[in-house]
């Protein structure tokens, strides 16, 4: 064991007097790991990032909410099952709630209907396109999280008496109110004028797709006034526990048969949708774009562990006479093996060291030019880089080691 | 002629080998290195190898260094029997028993004086301290006590082949082998290296001297002449008495 440990050290003492002597040869040879380890690690940066982007939207739908929609969210083949259906009522919510209420035990604890149409929002001279108008009753923030930069959601009175009150998104508020504070002051939808209640705290945007912030939000009778035509509503309900999630979707189900009065032989003609749709469809996307990603990278890698392997067999071929004096000397196959492992292994983690320094730099530089990117540089990332450079370099270095290890010292002393 | 007067009183056998023989297989051919050499070395003997090349000099003093092991016969070093080891007892045996002192001196270019020497104590589990410590001191004794920090291409060639001198005696080896130790020296440089062998065999070591120049094998005790793989002579200076010691 002792003897083992003074192997060892003589190793990397013998493997740094290496690198030394021949600076370019090496370094030209942790290139390629350099190369391979940045483009794994910025890979493996994108990858966490989408996956961070991604929970983060999902959090945005939230996890405890059902949704009742015409269609389902994910992808089916079958459309033509579905065209026929009807739309989905935002009066279902009245007797939606009667009947929670009138269940005991329910796993449901509310519906909120919402309405939704695409409409351009006007300032004076001002004017924003393809603006999200939702309409909703007063109830809405008891079931989503909705953060205020300043102002207020519409209440009871507003909602029943269908006032021209709105909230703004954090991007509309931008664009129609550069330098000022938009609360109180008057927006245009479709030439009717609204009053601004609150503007809405900044949230990003989904899955990359469109703005959380480019939203109105108007009380439904409101909304039902101006903009009926051509809308899509849905019903969302908040559930009392999310882990019986299933439980409460099998209740919903059976209540939405009973306001749509469907006879039990009839199929249902409305889908209940939940975040978990989308991640079934999006997850062998996204599982699939990281495979081929990291395959790609890891290709580079490969390359550079080919030059790893390459540049030991040539050592160990010019280096074979030092071979046979350290044998003659007592060196143990063992102990040849672990030289040259050694010396591959510290090119790697030299190659390994300056291509993370590296993809961290580059990881910063990019966070800092594109904020809304989502890149993410861990500790976790980090120890895979290193622990990938040492597999590297004990891999690519090993059929090399094995060589000199077996090396007869006869003629290893007799080889010029 | 052999030099007499210095002889010292032999030991305990050290190598006993009886009837080995060595032979190659070179595609069609086999050839036959060793024919079946019988050779019995004591502790402190001074013994030179010679014979032309082809005759198998080298063959044996392989076997004797334990780098191979014969095809037939038996080889036993210090009572252990050595031609049936594996490659990690024979590095073991290797280590702890023989120096070896080659022709072109084998030092590793990159490594000081020192650093060379601690080689060996490095492969036998030696602390650094004790290491350095012997290190140093196997150089002093080879006349090297200021060149410790010095890497190979600092020295001359005499002061190179005294590196790789101390660095075969520093694990206290039961035999030194060294093979044509003068044979990339001039002339002087190499009657340097032979006075220092003869010290060495003085202080009780146990030299073998394989060479083909019989200058240098006149420094032995003992010749043996090897031909066409079988010993032609083995030639030993008569045990002086301590009287006639005195005399000459």
């Amino acid at each position: 064991m002792k003897r083992f440990i003074y192997e060892l050290t003589e190793s990397w003492k013998i493997a740094f007097a290496q690198m030394q002597s021949n600076k370019t040869r090496s370094m030209l040879t942790a290139l390629g790991v350099i190369i391979g380890i940045v483009a794994v690690t910025l890979m493996g940066t994108a990858i966490s990032g989408i996956q961070t982007g991604f929970d983060k939207s999902m959090s945005i739908l939230g996890d405890d909410v059902l949704y009742v929609s015409q269609f389902p969210w994910a992808r089916v083949n079958d459309w033509w099952n579905y065209r026929d259906r009807r739309e989905i009522k935002t009066e279902y919510a009245e007797p939606l709630n009667r009947m929670i209420a009138a269940t005991p035990n329910s796993n449901l604890l509310l519906a909120v209907p919402t309405s939704n149409i695409s409409k351009s929002v006007k300032r004076g001279d001002n004017q924003v396109t393809g603006i999200f108008v939702q309409g909703t009753t007063a109830d809405y923030p008891l079931i989503s999280v909705v953060d205020f930069n300043e102002g207020r959601f519409f209440n009871e009175v507003e909602t029943r008496t269908a006032a021209n009150v709105c909230l703004l998104g954090y991007d509309v508020a931008d664009a129609l109110f550069p330098s000022e504070s938009p609360i109180g002051k008057e927006v245009q939808i479709s030439g009717q004028q609204f009053r601004v209640l609150g503007v809405g705290a900044r949230q990003g945007s989904f899955l990359g797709l469109f703005s959380l912030d480019s939203i109105v939000i108007v009380p439904l009778p409101t909304f039902k006034k101006f903009f009926s035509a051509k809308s899509e509503s849905d019903v969302r309900v908040k559930v009392r526990d999310k882990l019986k999630l299933a439980d409460a979707k099998d209740e919903l189900t059976g209540l939405m048969r009973r306001v749509r009065a469907l006879p039990p032989e009839k199929k249902n003609d409305f889908d209940i949708n939940e975040q978990q749709a989308f991640k079934s469809t999006l997850d062998p996307v996204k599982n699939s774009i990281a495979l081929a990603g990291l395959f790609i990278t890891g290709l580079s890698l490969f390359v550079g562990a080919i030059g790893i392997m390459n540049i030991t067999f040539v050592s160990v071929k010019e280096r074979t006479k030092e071979i046979g004096t350290r044998k003659a000397l007592g060196a143990r196959r063992r102990t040849i093996l672990l030289q040259f492992l050694i010396e591959s292994t510290s090119i790697c983690i030299l190659g390994g060291l300056i291509g993370l320094t590296f993809a961290y730099a580059m990881c910063f530089a990019i966070a800092t030019a594109f904020p809304s990117f989502p890149v993410q540089f861990s500790l976790g990332l980090v120890l895979i880089g290193m622990f990938v450079s040492v597999l590297t370099g004990l891999v690519s270095g090993f059929a090399p080691a094995w060589s000199a290890s077996r090396l007869d010292p006869v003629t290893a002393l007799r080889y010029e | 002629m052999l030099t007499t007067d210095t002889i010292r009183p032999r030991g305990p056998i050290v190598i006993d080998i009886e009837n080995i023989t060595k032979h190659y297989v070179m595609g069609e051919e086999t050839v036959h290195a060793l024919r079946g050499v019988t050779l019995q070395i004591h502790r402190n003997e001074y013994l030179a190898i010679m014979g032309p090349s082809g005759s198998g000099k080298s063959t044996l003093m392989n076997m004797l260094g334990c780098l191979d092991t014969p095809s037939s016969g038996r080889y036993e070093f210090n009572g252990k029997d050595v031609s049936a080891m594996n490659d990690d007892e024979l590095a073991t045996i290797r280590n702890h028993e023989i120096g070896f002192v080659f022709q072109t001196f084998n030092l590793l270019p990159r490594s000081t004086s020192l650093r060379n020497v601690e080689l060996p104590l490095i492969y036998a589990g030696v602390d650094a301290e004790t290491r350095e410590e012997r290190a140093a001191e196997s150089l002093r004794a080879v006349g090297l006590g200021d060149r410790m920090q010095h890497k190979p291409n600092e020295l001359s060639g005499g002061q190179r082949q005294r590196v790789a001198i101390a660095r075969a005696l520093v694990n206290n080896p039961s035999i030194i082998l060294a093979d044509e130790p003068t044979g990339n020296l001039d002339s002087k440089t190499g009657e340097e290296i032979m006075a220092l062998l003869e010290n060495l065999y003085q202080e009780g070591n146990t030299i073998i001297l394989v060479t083909h120049e019989a200058d240098i094998a006149r420094h032995a005790r003992r010749i043996v002449h090897l031909r066409d793989g079988l010993v032609e002579s083995d030639a030993t200076a008569e045990q002086p008495e301590i009287e006639t010691l005195a005399f000459t």
